[in-house]
C-alpha cells in the first residue's frame, strides 16, 4: 500500500489518474446537465426540481470529503505517513467549497419550495454545522506553525469530528422532528430524475477526485521548491 | 497516585478561585447574557419563557468556553505542564483531573445559578427543575469537549479565537438535547432528550482525557 | 535509584531538520554532564529527549537501576526532574504553596521549609510568586529539584538570572546532589565548573 504513498510514485500515478478523472468529470457533468435540462417538470415542484441535480451531488461530495479527511487522518496517526497529512489538508478547502455549494443551492431550492431561503431544514442545518467543522479544521491547520505538529493536531481533530458527526446529524434530525420541520427530499424519486442525478453525482465525484489530486500534487511541488530554496 | 490526582485537582480549583476569580467571571458572563437577551427580544414574558431553555443553555456553553484557556494553556505557557507531565500521574489522569476541576469551577456553579436566571425568564417550576438537571448532566460534556479543544490549541498565542470555532459545532448535540429536555418537561412528555444528553455526556467524559492527553503529548514535543 | 544513563547513536530532529545525529554518551551516578554549545544547536532538545518529551528519531536512551533498565520515553520521565527556561510558577500561589504542590504531586513529603531555607527563600515562604524576582524564581526552581526525589536532574541554563551568590548556591546544590549519588545534566553556553564530563554539540 505504501508503495503508492511515496511522493515520487504518487506524482507519477496521479499524473496518469488526474486527466482521466478530469475527462470523466467534464463528460459526466455535460451529459448530466443536458439530460437534467430535458426532464419533465415535477408535478409538485415544477422546474425547481432541476436544482436537485446540482444540490444533491454537492452534498454527497461534501460528506465524501469529510470521510476522505478522516480516513487520511487515521492513516496519518497510525502509520505516520506525511503524504496522508498532505492529502487530508488538501481535501479540506474542497470539502468547505462543496459544502458551501450545497448550502447555497439548498437555499435557492428552499425559496420557491418554502417561500424562505432558510427554514432550518434538518439536512441544511447539518450541513451548516459540517461547514463549520471544515472551517475549524482549516483554521487549526493555518494556526499551528510547526507542520508535523499541525498535521497531528488536525488529524486528531478530524477523527473527533468524524466520531461526532453522526451524533450531530442524529441530534439535528431529532431536533427537527421536535420542531416539525419539512424536508425537500421526502418521498421517492421518479426514475426520470434518477438517471441525470446519478450521472451528475458521478461527475461531481470525479471533479472532486481530480481537484484533490491536483491540490496534493501542488503541495508536493511546493514542498520540493521550498526544500530547494532552503538547501545549501 | 490518587494523592497526586487530588493534589492537582485542588491546585487547579485554588487557581480558579484566585485568578481574579475566573469562576466568578464565568458566572457574571452567564448572568449578563441572560440580562441582555430580554433587552434584545423584548419583555414579553410568554416569549421569554419559551426561549428560556435555549438561551440559558447557549449562554452556559459560551460562559464555560471563556475559562477553557485556563485548562492547559496557562500551565503550558509558564512551563508548569512539563513539570506536571513528569509527575507519577499519567497524562490521561492529568487531563481527567483538569477536566474535573474545570467542571467544578465552571459547569457546577453555572448550574447552581441557573434557577435564579430561570426566574428572570419566567420559566415555570417544572421547566426550572428540568433546566437545572439538564445543565447538571450536560455541562460535564461541555468541559470534556472543551478539554479536547483546549489541548489542541494550547500552544497557540491566539488559541482563544480558534477554540470556539473548533468546539462549538461539536457541542451542537449538547445544546439540542439540553434545551430539548427542558422543552419536553414543559410539554409534559418524555422525548428522550435527557437520556441522549446523559449518554453523550458520559461518552464525552470517558473519551476526552485520552484524546486530550494525546494532544498534550503532541504539544509538549514542540 | 538510577545508577546510570546510556545514550546510543541518538539523533535529534526539529521539524524536518536534523540537529545532530550519532550522538553517544554515558553517565554514571554521582557524575555531572555539562552540555555546551551555541544557541540553537539543540541543547534544550537533548534535555527534552532524555525527559521523554521528544521522540527519538533513532538510537536509544536508557536509564539503568540496580534491577532494571528503562528505555521507554514516558517511563524515563518518571525518574527525572526538569528545570527549564520557564519558571513553572503561578503568580497567584505563594512560594510555599508552590513547593508543597510540586512535592505532593511527585509523591514526596520532604521538608518544605528546609528546602526554602536551603535556597535562601525562608523569608519569602508566604510571598506570592508574583512578587518574586527572576533570580528568586530560579532559586525556587532549585528548591523544587531538591524536593522532587528524582535522581537525574535535567537543567537548562541553570545559572541564568542568578546573581553571584545564587550561582554559587546552584553549583553547590548540583555538587551536593552528585555527592549523594545523583546525576546532573546541565545545558549551558557559559562555562560551568562542575568538574564532570562535558559534551560539545
Amino acid at each position: 500500500m505504501f508503495r503508492y504513498a511515496n511522493p515520487a510514485v504518487f506524482m507519477r500515478l496521479s499524473s496518469v489518474l488526474l486527466p482521466i478523472f478530469a475527462v470523466i468529470a467534464i463528460v459526466a457533468l455535460a451529459v448530466g446537465l443536458v439530460m437534467g435540462l430535458r426532464v419533465p417538470p415535477d408535478y409538485q415542484q415544477g422546474m425547481t426540481v432541476l436544482i436537485m441535480f446540482v444540490h444533491v451531488p454537492a452534498a454527497i461530495v461534501a460528506e465524501i470529503a469529510y470521510g476522505a479527511i478522516a480516513a487520511a487522518s487515521l492513516v496519518s496517526l497510525v502509520w505516520r505517513h506525511p503524504l496522508a497529512d498532505t492529502a487530508a489538508r488538501a481535501a479540506a478547502p474542497l470539502g468547505a467549497v462543496f459544502t458551501g455549494l450545497g448550502l447555497v443551492t439548498g437555499m435557492l431550492w428552499g425559496r420557491p419550495m418554502w417561500g424562505a431561503y432558510w427554514v432550518w431544514d434538518a439536512r441544511l442545518t447539518s450541513f451548516l454545522l459540517l461547514e463549520f467543522l471544515f472551517l475549524g479544521y482549516i483554521a487549526l491547520w493555518n494556526a499551528i506553525e510547526d507542520e508535523t505538529r499541525a498535521a497531528r493536531a488536525c488529524a486528531i481533530l478530524a477523527l473527533v469530528g468524524a466520531v461526532n458527526l453522526p451524533i450531530i446529524k442524529f441530534s439535528v434530525d431529532w431536533w427537527n422532528t421536535l420542531h416539525q420541520g419539512e424536508s425537500i427530499l421526502s418521498g421517492k424519486l421518479a426514475p426520470v430524475y434518477l438517471w441525470p442525478l446519478l450521472i451528475m453525482a458521478a461527475g461531481y465525484m470525479a471533479l472532486f477526485a481530480a481537484l484533490w489530486l491536483l491540490r496534493i500534487q501542488t503541495e508536493i511541488l511546493n514542498r520540493r521548491a521550498r526544500n530547494l530554496m532552503q538547501g545549501p | 497516585m490518587s494523592g497526586a490526582f487530588f493534589t492537582l485537582l485542588l491546585r487547579d480549583l485554588r487557581l480558579a478561585a484566585r485568578s481574579g476569580g475566573s469562576a466568578a467571571l464565568a458566572l457574571a458572563f452567564f448572568a449578563l447574557v441572560a440580562t441582555l437577551v430580554p433587552l434584545g427580544v423584548g419583555a414579553d414574558l410568554k416569549l421569554l419563557a419559551r426561549v428560556a431553555a435555549g438561551v440559558l443553555w447557549v449562554a452556559a456553553v459560551l460562559a464555560a468556553l471563556l475559562s477553557l484557556d485556563r485548562l492547559f494553556q496557562g500551565d503550558f505557557d509558564d512551563g508548569s505542564l512539563e513539570v506536571i507531565a513528569l509527575s507519577p500521574l499519567s497524562l490521561e489522569s492529568v487531563a481527567a483531573a483538569k477536566l474535573l476541576a474545570h467542571w467544578l469551577s465552571t459547569g457546577l456553579p453555572l448550574t447552581l445559578l441557573s434557577p435564579v436566571l430561570a426566574l428572570l425568564f419566567n420559566l415555570s417550576p417544572v421547566g426550572t427543575w428540568a433546566l437545572f438537571l439538564s445543565l447538571l448532566v450536560g455541562t460535564p460534556a461541555v468541559s470534556a469537549v472543551g478539554a479536547v479543544g483546549a489541548s489542541l490549541t494550547l500552544s497557540l498565542k491566539r488559541g482563544g479565537l480558534i477554540l470556539p470555532l473548533i468546539i462549538l459545532p461539536l457541542l451542537a448535540p449538547v445544546v439540542i438535547f439540553g434545551a430539548g429536555a427542558v422543552q419536553g418537561a414543559l410539554d409534559g412528555l418524555s422525548n428522550g432528550a435527557f437520556g441522549f444528553l446523559a449518554a453523550f455526556s458520559l461518552a464525552a467524559v470517558l473519551l476526552s482525557p485520552f484524546v486530550a492527553a494525546a494532544c498534550v503529548r503532541l504539544n509538549l514535543a514542540g | 535509584m538510577i545508577s546510570s544513563l546510556t545514550a546510543e547513536n541518538i539523533a535529534v530532529t526539529r521539524g524536518q531538520r536534523l540537529l545532530f545525529g550519532d550522538l553517544s554518551f554515558r553517565l554514571q551516578s554521582g557524575r555531572a554532564l555539562v552540555v555546551e554549545g551555541v544557541n540553537g544547536v539543540g541543547k534544550t532538545s537533548l534535555l527534552k529527549l532524555i525527559a521523554g518529551f521528544l521522540e527519538l528519531a533513532q538510537g536509544r536512551i536508557a536509564l539503568a537501576s540496580a534491577t532494571r533498565e528503562i528505555s521507554d520515553g514516558e517511563e524515563r520521565g518518571r525518574h527525572v526532574a526538569f528545570l527549564g527556561h520557564q519558571d513553572a510558577l503561578k503568580p497567584q500561589m505563594t512560594a510555599e504553596e508552590q513547593l508543597t504542590f510540586f512535592a505532593r504531586l511527585y509523591g514526596q513529603n520532604g521538608d518544605i521549609a528546609g528546602a526554602l531555607a536551603q535556597v535562601g527563600l525562608a523569608r519569602q515562604a508566604g510571598l506570592s510568586c508574583r512578587y518574586l524576582s527572576a533570580g528568586q524564581k530560579k532559586r525556587l526552581g532549585l528548591a523544587r529539584l531538591l524536593l522532587s526525589g528524582r535522581s537525574l536532574w535535567l537543567l537548562d541554563e541553570p545559572l541564568a538570572a542568578l546573581d553571584t551568590d545564587g550561582r554559587a548556591l546552584a553549583l553547590d546544590l548540583m555538587r551536593f546532589h552528585c555527592a549523594n549519588g545523583g546525576m546532573v545534566i546541565a545545558a549551558t553556553h557559559d562555562p560551568l565548573p562542575l568538574g564532570g564530563e562535558s559534551l560539545k554539540l
